[in-house]
């Protein structure tokens, strides 16, 4: 066989399309039609569920995971600046929540913001800020990590420039740093906001009331009385809405700045020691 | 002339490595030195000591009457009036070039926006870049990249300008619009301290030479005088493979 090497890789592309053509219909003919249509393809069912689904659950879908996000953002940038701080109790403090909130389920979170902390504290938090707590808590020990990375990868050169032209160190921190790192991170962030918007279904674990429902929790509800699970199928769509777009947004903002940062190498600090 | 910088008894270690062994130079207000030497002698060490981007172990560093060594020193006050230029110019990359120039005016001097800007503007028509005001340090080739950073030091109004091998990192062919800019400013009388490997320029430019080598300076003076008839044998050796470096082959004795 004397194929040349483009030869091929041509005959290699066209039996890896067979085999996966082979497979979606094999898949096709082996699934019951009849009985998915019935299970999860319910019309009635499906529009029982409107406009709940969409005034109620996606809108707490999105509001549980924006305050997540701003609390985590914001307690994030707090950690990472702890992370990198000079004085020592200051890191070993972040360090050692890092660990703890990223090493435990965001579900037991829940239940110690949902019912431990009221308990030991004697108070109540509402809903929105039991959920904006948790998943800030967890949301942040993330996200510190991804903001220190950000910062750390933002030549030192521009603090050196900043520094020589008199800010003082927060200032050029906060005006020149922590603005370049943060068009570094966008990408993961964005990453940070769609797990979180999943995350937000541990709501249903705790007693909220019918206005307060996100999606998992309207279409766990609707499970009741309905005759079958197409109300976990518009749900899971639901989210999609929202988290497809993120995604794009995502890769969009990827090829922005991949494509236009502009990095000036190291100054010339280091090779001052070589 | 009086004197602007001070140095006396500087010193500088990284770890056990000593960089900087002893350094004593004054420089007078206009005057313009050029800094020599070969890499590691400890040059961009002397100078970035000068402005405290390095603490120095010991030693005193004084610019223009304000001890910058002293512990209690308001050094962000200080630095406002020591202009420093990177070899790799360090443009705020997510700024324009004319914010570039605006926001140490605005938020480090309090410069209202219409003043900041107007001395921006003025800062980069002196760079002959008056035309790039909107653009992103990205779009600029290297050497309009340093000379918006000249503009940028320039635009704080300093008594003192610090170069750091500030060509190179160029192209050949740039090299000479940003030694062109500083010869300028070098004519409107600033006071330049400039660490440099062009050595025409440092003949054309520079009141005094310093050539440095392993942390001390071995020899200074006039140009015509350090790199026209250099006294130290270490002087010799190294202009003689800067200036006709296909003649030295690894085998030099000198190295």
């Amino acid at each position: 066989m004397a194929l040349s090497k483009r030869r091929r890789t041509q005959v290699l592309r066209v039996v890896q399309y067979v085999v996966l053509v082979a497979v979606v219909v094999a898949l096709a003919l082996l699934i019951d039609w009849q009985q998915v249509r019935r299970g999860f393809l319910d019309a009635d069912a499906a529009a029982r569920l409107f406009p709940g689904v969409i005034l109620t659950g996606l809108k707490n879908t999105v509001i549980y995971a924006a305050l997540g996000f701003a609390v985590g953002l914001a307690l994030g940038l707090v950690l990472a600046l702890m992370r990198m701080s000079s004085v020592g109790p200051y890191r070993w403090l972040a360090t050692a929540y890092i660990e703890f909130f990223r090493g435990v389920p965001a579900l037991l979170v829940f239940i110690a913001f949902g019912f431990g902390v009221p308990l030991a504290f004697q108070l109540r938090f509402d809903t929105y800020s039991t959920v904006a707590l948790s998943l800030g808590l967890v949301g942040a020990a993330y996200m510190a990590e991804t903001i220190r990375a950000g910062i750390q990868a933002v030549p030192k050169g521009q603090v050196e420039a900043a520094r020589s032209l008199g800010m003082p160190a927060g200032m050029a921190l906060f005006t020149i740093v922590i603005p370049q790192a943060f068009r570094i991170i966008l990408p993961p962030l964005t990453n940070e906001l769609i797990l979180l918007t999943k995350d937000s279904s541990l709501v249903y674990l705790l007693g909220v009331a019918r206005d307060e429902y996100e999606l998992t929790k309207i279409g766990r509800e609707a499970l009741n009385v309905s005759p079958n699970l197409t109300p976990i199928l518009v749900a899971g769509l639901c989210y999609l809405i929202i988290t497809i777009p993120l995604s794009q947004l995502s890769r969009y903002l990827e090829r922005r700045t991949g494509g236009k940062r502009i990095s000036s190498p190291e100054s010339a600090g280091l090779e001052v020691k070589a | 002339m009086s004197v602007l910088v001070e140095i006396s008894d500087l010193r500088k270690s990284f770890g056990p490595l000593q960089v900087l062994r002893g350094i004593d130079l004054t420089v007078s207000r206009g005057e313009v030195v050029c800094v020599i030497g070969p890499s590691g002698s400890g040059k961009s060490t002397l100078l970035r000591c000068v402005n405290l981007l390095e603490e120095p172990t010991s030693g005193r560093v004084v610019v223009g009457g304000v001890e910058l060594t002293d512990p209690d020193v308001d050094i962000d006050a200080a630095r406002r009036r020591i202009g420093m230029v990177f070899q790799q110019f360090n443009l705020f990359s997510h700024l324009s070039v004319l914010d570039n120039l605006t926001i140490a005016q605005r938020k480090v001097l309090r410069r209202g926006r219409a003043e900041a800007e107007r001395v921006a503007r003025e800062n980069l028509a002196r760079v002959g870049l008056a035309e790039k005001v909107d653009a992103m340090p990205g779009q600029l080739s290297g050497g309009q990249q340093q000379r918006v950073a000249i503009a940028r030091s320039l635009s704080m109004a300093p008594e003192l300008m610090l170069f750091d091998e500030p060509t190179s990192a160029l192209d050949p062919e740039l090299v000479g619009d940003v030694l062109g800019v500083m010869r300028q400013l070098a004519d409107d009388g600033m006071t330049m301290m400039v660490v440099t490997h062009e050595m025409q320029f440092a003949r054309e430019v520079a009141d005094r030479v310093l050539f440095m080598d392993g942390g001390v300076i071995v020899e200074q003076g006039p140009a015509d005088q350090v790199i026209g008839a250099p006294r130290h044998e270490r002087t010799r050796t190294f202009l003689a493979r800067v200036l006709d470096p296909t003649h030295h082959g690894p085998g030099d004795p000198a190295s």
